[in-house]
């Protein structure tokens, strides 16, 4: 054949590849880009500061306690809130994915209640159990429970009928159908709906905090908004940006652990 | 031991899945359920092995089941229905768990039963790492490990590639000629029903109701000498042209419905 020409190449594209360098690249080209910005006057350093200034006030307050004592009441109503709602919700979920008689009755109150934003009712619950923590425990718990409910059933419908049927059919014992069968393959979307509430969580103890605390990253923002310190405002806004990162890895870090048949 | 399916129907809301099912099933015997899609053959599996409760009519066995079986109606399923979370071994051992065997008999009926279906160097791998021929041998090895007395066999072999199928079903034949059970084995495929079955039942078409029960007299394990090639091909043929225009017709009621 006298005249070779190659096919023409139409694939490739539209499958995501690792690039390790480049978010870094971008994380840092944004705040050179930010700090420029402001050391140039572009950006007043009231309206918003410049990273650096940011950087030294988390430094400060690292240095003179003031970080640990906010982060510390932060989580002090953050990790009891999460672990009673995540329990109650899922002792709650799970009975709605096994039994019927559970579900049809919880659906209605679960779906009323769900769209609530929680932090509506921390008035409610501050008469309840007074200004002090419970009350902002009880919202949390209340927030993180609705998501994890509904995660916690969904995932139970979600473990495939076979796998139950083939477990009847070597006449497993109903409590080692849920033990060995269900929860297991329930817990994929378990830890997801983690996922979900511990975001809650995070954005509810701010709240709180914001309504009225004397401690805790929700009330140092707001207070630091308050007296115009916006170089400490961010510090505490970062803050909880670290927060949410460290709740991420350690649920990922769960999830590797649990699903590693993936 | 001996099963006996007396006046089996069973409807699905207002859809008739089978009719009027009589049948009975000999001890030691290998009975092939064939029929077009949706006559009801995998129904009237669940409905042998107690999975599904049949609308009219009732399936009873005579005698006692055997002494050893810890299982005696055990299934081997289309999809395998392997557990992806336990390996290999642990997914047999889940039909034994639950049995209060000592831990050591336990070990060595699992042991076994991969040895048995060449799974022996896999017991610690996952399902996700298997193909899906070993992914079939550990639902076979799951139903062998509790001494079934009657094998259900959903279409064991249809999801598998054409290699592979030919490859488990000489192994099938290989396991079934040392141990002894009753056996209903469901297909599509007409040559597994010709190559492994001692009486084939024809489904019609939905609902499913018994065609014709054709008897292949000649041993199993003879059916592979090249001089029982014409009789299997007549089988065949035989086969074919029983379920031939029910598959057509059963083909153009799906596109209506």
């Amino acid at each position: 054949m006298p005249d070779r020409r190659p096919v023409p190449f139409r694939g490739g594209g539209f499958n995501p590849t690792p690039r390790r360098a480049l978010p870094w690249i971008v994380f840092a080209a944004v705040i050179a880009l930010w700090q420029a910005a402001s050391s140039t006057g572009l950006l007043p350093a009231l309206f918003l500061p410049s990273p650096l200034a940011v950087a030294k006030a988390l430094q400060a307050l690292w240095s003179d306690g003031t970080l640990v004592v906010h982060v510390t009441a932060s989580l002090k109503r953050i990790v009891p809130g999460w672990l009673i709602g995540t329990a109650a919700g899922l002792a709650v979920g799970l009975a709605m994915g096994i039994f019927s008689a559970a579900r049809a009755a919880g659906i209605p109150i679960v779906s009323a209640l769900f769209p609530i934003p929680k932090i509506a009712l921390l008035p409610l619950l501050i008469l309840w159990f007074g200004i002090g923590e419970p009350s902002k425990i009880a919202t949390i718990a209340l927030g993180v429970f609705f998501p994890t409910t509904i995660a916690a059933y969904s995932a139970c419908d979600s473990v495939p009928r076979n796998l139950i049927r083939m477990a009847q059919s070597f006449g497993l014992p109903p409590l080692d159908i849920v033990r060995k069968v269900i929860l297991p393959g329930a817990m994929p979307g378990i830890l997801a709906g983690f996922r979900i509430s511990a975001s809650v969580a995070l954005l509810l103890v701010v709240a709180a905090e914001m309504i009225g605390a004397e401690h805790g990253i929700g009330a140092f923002v707001l207070t630091a908004g308050n007296l115009m310190q916006t170089d400490q405002l961010l510090a505490g806004v970062v803050m909880l940006s670290v927060l949410g990162l460290l709740i991420a890895w350690g649920l990922g870090a769960l999830e590797r652990r649990l699903l590693r048949w993936r | 031991m001996p099963l006996h399916v007396e006046g089996v129907s069973h409807r699905y809301g207002t859809v008739a899945a089978l009719e009027a099912i009589d049948l009975d099933i000999a001890d030691g015997e290998t009975v092939a359920l064939i029929g077009p899609s949706g006559c009801g053959k995998s129904t009237l599996l669940a409905i042998l092995g107690g999975l599904l409760q049949p609308s009219a009519g009732r399936v009873t066995l005579s005698g006692p089941p055997p002494a050893d079986s810890l299982n005696p109606f055990t299934y081997v399923f289309q999809d395998f229905a392997l557990l992806p979370w336990r390996s290999v071994e642990a997914n047999v051992a889940l039909a034994l768990e639950h049995r209060g065997l000592p831990a050591a008999e336990r070990h060595e009926r699992v042991a076994t039963a991969l040895a048995l279906t060449g799974l022996g160097d896999f017991a610690a791998a996952y399902p996700k790492q298997l193909s899906g021929g070993m992914r079939q041998r550990v639902g076979i090895a799951r139903a062998l490990v509790v001494r079934p007395a009657v094998l259900l066999l959903d279409e064991p072999l249809s999801a598998l590639d054409a290699q592979t199928r030919a490859l488990l079903m000489e192994d099938l034949l290989a396991i079934w000629a040392r141990e002894k059970s009753t056996r209903v084995y469901v297909t599509h495929n007409l040559e597994e029903a010709a190559r492994l079955a001692d009486r084939v039942v024809v489904l019609s078409r939905r609902p499913g109701r018994i065609r014709d029960v054709l008897r292949i007299d000649i041993p199993v394990a003879d059916r592979s000498r090249p001089g029982h090639a014409a009789l299997l091909a007549d089988i065949h043929r035989r086969l074919w042209s029983l379920i031939r225009d029910e598959a057509a017709t059963a083909d153009r009621e799906m596109q209506r419905a």
